[in-house]
């Protein structure tokens, strides 16, 4: 039996339910790849995504965590997306000073058009994460598999 | 000091304009104060205390206490600090103002008791301010400290001598102390590298104990039901069972008063372990400052917190990967 030494990651993608998810919908049927390891949580709107809920993922197991919403001004909810972006810079930043690793946490604004941009956002999000390695810095060991 | 503040308490409770008085008495040590409720010129007379070792912020105690049913208003003395974090209580309606007589008193800053006593300094009784020093006095004499030897974290790098809501005035109003060392110490960490920043925290708060203090004390804490209490939420335990859950909790403590922590310093100071937790406040406030303009909580009861509201030309989050790479 051939086992696969290489670190794949476990990346979350918090998408909107009006915008990103169904961009990540059109990537799909317009058959654009994009990594397998991307789990895709829908969320009603990117402010529905409680600090928590990083700090939760990162503790199941997710080596990196983005979060998905419209472009700012084109929120489904109108304003929504603009709390998200102040909520995400403030606690990325705090992340950032509590020594955890910047680029394992991002905020990206895909609409519904763009299969083409979400397929190439995962790509390059699961090459930054990969190129990190495994997250130790915010994991819990109890929830560890291996 | 400590005479006027009683002199005035007992006037008003006198007068019939307040039924109680919410102030400090001494506690299991004298350098122990604690906040106290008085009812009677009796009760002030024999109890109350005001020196340099009332470093509680009394406004929290308001949200209890001056909602009581029937019980008529309460007396509570504001140092300049805790007077911001009274105006960010009364913008969130935590308070009934009209149950409040809020009276101003001055603040020279407050002592540590930890740091006299590290100087070899034993069986306080009390400490007093005289200039340049305090002057403490013990069982075996008096004894002098400087005060800057002498200071609270928090006090060193003081704010405000001017108070941002109250209903009356004890001594004269001081003025803003400009911010020029208040984040001299976030800086440093914010230069450091990854690595070190996580090696600092980590030996920080691995010392947790999760007593809880730290929020319980917290004036911006106020939520009658606590994320922190719900079993569900993973880390309602004591004890942390991984170092996950400290990081969790300070991160989510830290988070759930962005834009309304007022920087009194309480949290830092309760602290058994001596988490410099109010870094991680200071730190929010700061980017605040930075990314969305200069903001003080507490100083008005008007306008929004800036994380409640938003402007359409917002940083991105990605202003975080950029800054400090240059």
């Amino acid at each position: 039996m051939q086992v696969n030494e290489e670190f794949v990651p476990t990346i979350v993608a918090f998408c909107c339910n009006w915008c990103s998810y169904a961009g990540a919908d059109l990537s799909g049927t317009n058959r654009l790849p994009y990594p397998a390891n991307v789990k895709i949580i829908r969320v009603p709107c990117s402010c529905r995504v409680n600090p928590t809920f990083i700090l939760r993922a990162f503790q199941r197991g997710a080596d990196g965590v983005i979060i998905c919403g419209c472009h700012p001004g084109d929120c489904h909810y109108t304003t929504g997306n603009y709390y998200t972006r102040r909520r995400m810079t403030l606690l990325f930043s705090m992340l950032d000073y509590l020594g955890i690793e910047r680029a394992r946490t991002r905020v990206e604004w895909v609409s519904a058009a763009e299969g083409q941009k979400f397929a190439e956002t995962m790509r390059s999000f699961v090459k930054d994460v990969t190129a990190l390695g495994p997250n130790r810095r915010l994991e819990d060991l109890r929830c560890r598999k291996d | 000091m400590q005479e006027r503040l009683k002199a005035r308490a007992r006037e008003l409770l006198g007068d019939g304009v307040v039924t109680r008085v919410l102030g400090w008495k001494k506690g299991e040590f004298s350098y122990d104060i604690t906040p106290a409720v008085f009812e009677s010129a009796e009760e002030l007379e024999r109890d109350f205390v005001f020196d340099g070792f009332c470093g509680a912020n009394l406004s929290k105690y308001l949200i209890q206490e001056a909602s009581k049913p029937g019980k008529g208003k309460i007396l509570v003395f504001l140092k300049p600090c805790d007077s911001y974090s009274y105006g960010e209580l009364l913008k969130e309606h935590r308070i009934a103002k009209e149950n409040v007589y809020a009276v101003g008193i001055p603040c020279e800053g407050m002592a540590d008791a930890d740091r006299i006593r590290a100087r070899g300094i034993d069986g306080i009784l009390g400490i007093e301010h005289e200039g340049e020093d305090f002057l403490v006095h013990t069982l075996y004499g008096d004894e002098r400290v400087s005060v800057k030897e002498a200071l609270a974290e928090r006090c060193l790098s003081c704010k405000s001598k001017r108070h941002a809501s109250c209903d009356e005035l004890i001594g004269e109003e001081g003025e803003d102390v400009p911010d020029d060392v208040r984040f001299t110490e976030v800086a440093r960490l914010e230069a450091m590298t990854p690595e070190e920043r996580f090696e600092f925290w980590r030996g920080e708060l691995s010392r947790c104990v999760r007593c809880n203090a730290c929020r319980n004390v917290c004036p911006a804490c106020s939520c009658e039901n606590c994320v922190f209490d719900n079993p569900a939420s993973g880390i309602s335990q004591k004890a942390a069972a991984d170092p996950f859950e400290e990081n969790m909790y300070h991160i989510i403590r830290a988070f759930h008063v962005a834009g309304r922590c007022t920087d009194c310093g309480e949290c830092s100071r309760v602290c058994p372990e001596h988490i410099p937790l109010h870094l991680l406040n200071r730190k929010f406030i700061k980017d605040i400052d930075e990314l969305y303009g200069a903001y003080r909580a507490g100083e008005s009861e008007d306008g929004k917190n800036p994380l409640v509201s938003y402007t359409e030309g917002d940083v991105e989050p990605s202003v975080v990967n950029e800054r400090g790479r240059a």
